[in-house]
């Protein structure tokens, strides 16, 4: 019983209430980093660490928080995790820190991290709330390479991961659609891959 | 009780025109020719190819968008339309595959994914045109100067680029922009020929004379007062293609008389903006979509009189 739960928990996050896809939180650092797949992989590591530890934390002490300041402390946790996050990437990798910009901090208001502590890790016990916190974080992850996969291909017309240059489109590389590196193009291709999916059926419309 | 036969009861409206969304589209496809036909006399086969390219890739995407929306496919020229005008407001040496791309975008997206004609809150042809011009910005602005069917077409700029060189005699110059005997857009050069279309569809009525002359009158008091040459400005790019045949859509532009007069003078006002303190050298394609993107507003607030009804303090 207790694992497939678990197992739901985890998954959901996955599609059924993939949090940029069906839920469309966090649009506004998704889109503004998803222009190319290193970026989006960072911005997916530092979310994952984030909401996962935020979720720990949250759950574990959900029957001490008062409820009248459960968002200020909800804030706080986050906050921690994110200064931890920061400082990581501006030790270890300053070149996508430098890339992720103003993106990186911005983890904190991210509404997906604040939208699962307040819907699922304040009233969920620890396990589900990890299983939770790891499917949304897959979600958003997936989500996020597809877009930026997308982005990076028909905006410059090549594709490199690391630095290491993986392949170049014929006609595209040298005539590369610069409008979907600007933020246009990332609406866009939002709205299209929304589309896309609903006729697809992997999105159930209400 | 029966009635009398010979009176005929049918629903509204009784009086019809005869004019039809078809019939429109297709007498400012006939009203379009006059400009095709002068890109094709200045700029040789490659317009050719550019407009029949447009053209082919807009009627197959509407068709397309049509069967995935499993709507029904209407042959009703507006298609052809927006494909024609988006040819004529690029450069004819642009890659086709670009073209292609461009087109389909403006019935796509622009058009279809709004709901399809009288829904698109944008010009299609100038929303395809804008997403060109950010796509290949290089490629949307590498000019050619006419040299009819013959090979090698030397590149230059437009008349609106600062490097631009201005011939001493000014009149000449006039007589070129008029003529179309300049580098630009396949269809924006002749002035002349544009009018003459221009004037065919006032005449017929399909268009108002408003939107233009506010916008052109527009231009060329700004330009004036801001110590500018206002025959220049009215002659060069692409503002008389613009102001006839882009900012006189009926869909994206405003229903009511002083809308349109406003809708008109903005336009005006941001070209001149976007000509002389922009980092564009044309701004007629964007100055038109912001102002689409304003006509809901001026179409709400600008009142119409009820008919039968006074105004306030009237007797």
């Amino acid at each position: 019983m207790k694992t497939t739960s678990f197992w739901k928990e985890f998954t959901k996050g996955i599609v059924i209430s993939n949090p940029l896809f069906v839920l469309v939180l966090g649009l506004c650092p998704a889109l503004a980093v998803s222009t190319s797949v290193d970026n989006a992989l960072g911005m997916s590591i530092g979310v994952t660490f984030v909401l996962l530890g935020s979720n720990i934390i949250i759950s574990a002490i959900r029957k001490i928080i008062p409820n009248m300041v459960r968002i200020p402390i909800f804030i706080v946790i986050i906050a921690t995790f994110v200064t931890i996050v920061n400082l990581v990437f501006h030790a270890y990798v300053p070149s996508l820190y430098e890339s992720l910009g103003i993106y990186l901090p911005l983890i904190v208001v991210n509404c997906i991290i604040l939208g699962r502590a307040e819907a699922f890790a304040s009233k969920n016990p620890l396990l589900h709330s990890i299983a939770d916190a790891l499917g949304i974080s897959i979600g958003f992850m997936l989500a996020l390479l597809i877009i930026s996969f997308l982005r990076e291909t028909l905006g410059t017309g090549s594709l490199s991961i690391f630095g290491a240059r993986l392949f170049t489109l014929p006609i595209l590389g040298e005539h590369p659609m610069a409008i979907f590196v600007l933020p246009p193009g990332a609406f866009l291709l939002m709205g299209l891959l929304l589309a896309l999916l609903r006729r697809l059926g992997v999105i159930k419309s209400e | 009780m029966t009635g009398d036969k010979r009176i005929l009861i049918s629903p509204g409206p009784h009086l019809w025109s005869g004019l039809s969304v078809s019939k429109i589209m297709y007498l400012v496809t006939l009203a379009l020719i006059l400009p095709s036909g002068a890109g094709v006399y200045f700029f040789g086969y490659r317009a050719l190819l550019v407009m029949v390219t447009s053209v082919a890739t807009a009627v197959l995407t509407e068709y397309v968008s049509k069967k995935l929306r499993k709507r029904a496919f209407v042959m009703d020229w507006s298609a052809v339309v927006t494909g024609l005008l988006l040819a004529l407001t690029i450069s004819p040496t642009v890659p086709l595959w670009m073209v292609v791309i461009g087109s389909a975008f403006s019935i796509g997206i622009v058009k279809e994914a709004f709901g399809g004609l009288g829904h698109n809150i944008f010009n299609p042809a100038l929303g395809g045109r804008a997403f060109m011009a950010t796509c290949f910005p290089a490629e949307m602005t590498t000019w050619v100067l006419p040299a009819g069917f013959v090979a090698d077409a030397v590149t230059c700029a437009t008349p609106l680029n600062e490097s631009f060189a201005f011939p001493a005699d000014k009149l000449s110059l006039y007589k070129a922009l008029f003529m179309g005997n300049v580098g630009g857009s396949i269809g924006e050069t002749s002035t002349l020929l544009i009018l003459i279309g221009g004037l065919l569809l006032l005449v017929l009525g399909i268009i108002n004379w408003r939107i233009p002359l506010a916008y052109i009158g527009t231009v060329a008091l700004l330009t004036f007062a801001l110590g500018q040459d206002a025959i220049f400005h009215i002659l060069a790019g692409g503002l008389m293609l613009g102001a006839f045949f882009m900012a006189t859509d009926y869909v994206t532009s405003p229903i009511t008389n002083k809308g349109r007069i406003i809708f008109g003078v903005g336009a005006g006002v941001l070209t001149v903006v976007i000509r002389l303190f922009g980092g564009m050298p044309e701004g007629v394609c964007f100055s038109i979509l912001f102002m689409n993107a304003l006509t809901p507003l001026i179409d709400r607030y600008i009142k119409v009189r009820p008919y039968g009804l006074k105004k306030a303090g009237e007797k």
